[in-house]
């Protein structure tokens, strides 16, 4: 048995391709405006991130979350997890923000 | 290690290691014959880990769709990026 | 996909997921650390919703209409983008060309790799799991589904993006289109040519 990547999907048998196409949501556009100056080489003070990290970040979701998430909440996870293993931001800080924003919403 | 000559034949590493990898896995143990030299960049294998400084050259290599997949189209290709120290002289 | 909404800036209008509430969490932690900025982050929202592939369509009739710039585009993609003024950043473009004998169509089969800074945001079938799948296993069957039928006596040439090249295909120019200008000839060149789903079409065919 051959160990693959989740990623590695070249030449695995899949059904038909779905060609509808999504227009992009605010908050994936943002995300991948977080993407590209976090990891602009150009950034002042260098680059925090390489797109290598974010790649090997999803590859590391494990096979249900790849699946089941979507292409942006992929990126996300990975981010994140970037951001918490380089010490960017902590759980707490995360933890706090993300309890925030869930009052926001109820109180909108 | 010296280079790889345009048009030499080579053959990918069978290797199955965990990490980021960039080979797919539909071309490992598979031959092709060099058909770009890209040039060097960083491995990515330690680029996903936020290390640099292990510059490797980029080779862009053809493979026969038949010598890959199940295929009727003898002459169809697939071209794959990959780095040197992936593949081995045929 | 999750990933599909009807009111992309009325956030408020629906419940957010998990993932959208990471999203606003880490941005507004990196914005209060000073790691990016608010303006910054709109700025890179407005200049990939704006790159389109009208440009990369200008530079094909632009190749199409002056062989020793594709001749440059084909040996140095990037530095041919630069010399047409479209700034490829740190992107390398390699332009693979459409010939009566030979087909190209492009794939990142371990992920989602796309020129972008030339063609814009990628469509969602080219970065789906089974189109990344299957292309280089079937190409011909593939493209069969997006109406293009490859003669056998065409070869096929699949580019799977695993590296640091970005690719494009400059497709074939379509017969009867001698004389017409380059504002003409680009009308008639869609993204999906310039990824090899599809062929450029005579206009007065369709």
């Amino acid at each position: 048995m051959i160990e693959r990547g989740i990623h590695d999907v070249g030449g695995l048998d899949e059904g038909p391709i779905d060609r509808m196409e999504h227009d992009r949501v605010f908050w994936e556009q943002r995300v991948d405006a977080l993407m590209m100056l976090l990891t602009n080489p150009k950034r002042p003070g260098g680059r925090l991130m390489t797109v290598d990290e974010l790649r090997r970040g999803i590859e590391s979701l494990g096979r249900e979350a790849y699946d089941s998430l979507g292409y942006y909440e992929r990126w996300i996870s990975s981010i994140t997890a970037n951001m918490l293993e380089k010490g960017i931001v902590t759980v707490d800080e995360l933890g706090a923000k993300l309890a925030d924003i869930e009052a926001r919403e109820h109180h909108a | 290690m010296t280079g790889f000559a345009l048009g030499s034949r080579v053959r990918v590493r069978a290797f199955y290691p965990p990490g980021h990898l960039r080979v797919p896995s539909y071309a490992r143990g598979k031959t092709g014959t060099i058909e770009r030299v890209c040039g060097t960049f960083e491995n990515p294998e330690r680029l996903a880990y936020g290390k640099s400084g292990d510059p490797r050259m980029l080779y862009r290599v053809r493979f026969a769709q038949s010598d890959l997949f199940d295929t009727p189209h003898a002459s169809d290709t697939i071209d794959i990026e990959i780095y040197d120290h992936w593949l081995e002289a045929v | 996909m999750s990933d599909d909404h009807d009111h992309p800036h009325d956030q408020d209008e629906h419940p957010q997921t998990y993932h959208e509430r990471l999203s606003i969490a880490l941005f507004e932690l990196l914005v209060e650390k000073g790691i990016v900025s608010a303006a910054d982050v709109q700025a890179e929202i407005s200049a990939m919703e704006g790159r389109t592939p009208d440009r990369a369509a200008q530079l094909v009739a632009h190749a199409w209409c002056d062989p020793a710039f594709k001749a440059r585009l084909l040996a140095d993609g990037s530095a041919a983008m630069r010399e047409f003024g479209i700034d490829p950043g740190t992107m390398h473009l390699v332009v693979v060309e459409d010939t009566l004998e030979t087909h190209n169509v492009i794939v990142c089969t371990l992920c989602s790799c796309y020129p972008r800074m030339l063609l814009g945001v990628p469509p969602g079938w080219y970065k789906s799991r089974a189109y990344r799948a299957r292309v280089v296993r079937e190409p011909r069957t593939v493209l069969a589904e997006f109406g293009l039928a490859i003669p056998d006596d065409v070869t096929v040439r699949v580019h799977d993006s695993t590296a640091d090249m970005r690719y494009m295909v400059l497709p074939l120019r379509p017969p009867q289109t001698d004389g017409w200008s380059e504002g003409k000839l680009a009308a008639l060149v869609t993204r999906d040519a310039m990824i090899g789903t599809a062929m450029v079409r005579d206009a007065a065919l369709t």
